[in-house]
């Protein structure tokens, strides 16, 4: 049985934006994308939220916690 | 075996002293990314904090363990993943609340019902969703589909470095990766289009 090509072409959209797809799943991804305003979309908004997400889970570190980390340094390994 | 002669003696313990001022010069120019990431693996500033440091005065104490020129980030997050999984003190979901195994254009879809097809092209969109909601979202995914989420997507690290810090073949760093992802778009729909 044949997939639907849209339905295809979501199974590859993680693996095509980590880049581990083989040479032919990356042949078949593009030729779909190409054709298909649907998926490319998608595959647009997959980036953009990705970047996103790794923007907005950024915390700093807390005041003082470089401090105390430096405090560590000359541990005794028997301690 | 003799004992070494005295000078040589002394500059061996020289050499390791400068070694191992390097090697937590070196782990402590990393701290801010450390906390950056276990940040997210916990559930609070404070539980990452204590997480931290515990990291760290293990490694200090530890550095002999460590071979220069590998990669001495994945090294500190084996170490912060063991501690982390070793405390319990993973966000934990309770069993009930297991996401379904939705699709990856689940979100886009629901977006894309709200604002229109054309919406999904343009930053805007995701630029609604709260960074609160972000971070709650990333804090619902089961514990170790996040770990994989977080070490990669946030902390940058490869399949294959994600795979020595979490102790498992990088397969299964892939699937829970995959997982988690559909998982945290399931909590962003839910979020966001409700």
């Amino acid at each position: 049985m044949t997939k639907d090509p849209c339905d295809r072409c979501e199974e590859l959209l993680q693996d095509y934006l980590d880049r581990t797809l083989t040479d032919a799943e990356w042949k078949e991804a593009e030729g779909h994308l190409s054709g298909c305003d649907y998926c490319s979309r998608r595959y647009k908004f997959e980036a953009t939220l990705r970047r996103y997400v790794r923007v907005s889970a950024v915390e700093r570190m807390p005041p003082g916690l470089m401090d105390k980390l430096a405090e560590l340094r000359g541990l005794d390994a028997t301690a | 075996m003799s004992q070494p002669e005295p000078d040589t003696q002394a500059r061996r313990i020289a050499t390791e002293a400068r070694d191992r001022a390097r090697f937590e010069e070196e782990a402590l120019a990393l701290a801010d990314q450390v906390y950056r990431v276990a940040r997210r693996l916990v559930g609070s500033r404070e539980e990452a904090e204590d997480l931290v440091q515990e990291t760290y005065a293990r490694a200090f104490r530890s550095w002999k363990s460590f071979t220069p020129g590998t990669n001495l980030r994945a090294w500190l997050f084996r170490i912060l993943t063991n501690l982390n999984v070793d405390r319990g003190r993973r966000i934990q979901r309770s069993p009930q609340t297991q996401p379904l195994e939705e699709t990856d254009y689940y979100l886009a879809n629901k977006l894309a019902s709200a604002g229109g097809e054309e919406a999904l092209e343009t930053d805007e969109v995701v630029e609604r969703l709260s960074q609160d909601s972000i971070v709650k979202a990333l804090s619902e995914i089961p514990a170790q589909y996040r770990d994989a989420v977080v070490l990669v997507d946030i902390g940058d690290f490869t399949y294959a470095d994600a795979a020595q810090i979490l102790d498992v073949p990088i397969g299964t760093v892939m699937s829970r990766l995959h997982r988690g992802r559909r998982a945290l778009k399931q909590h962003l729909a839910e979020e966001a289009v409700g």
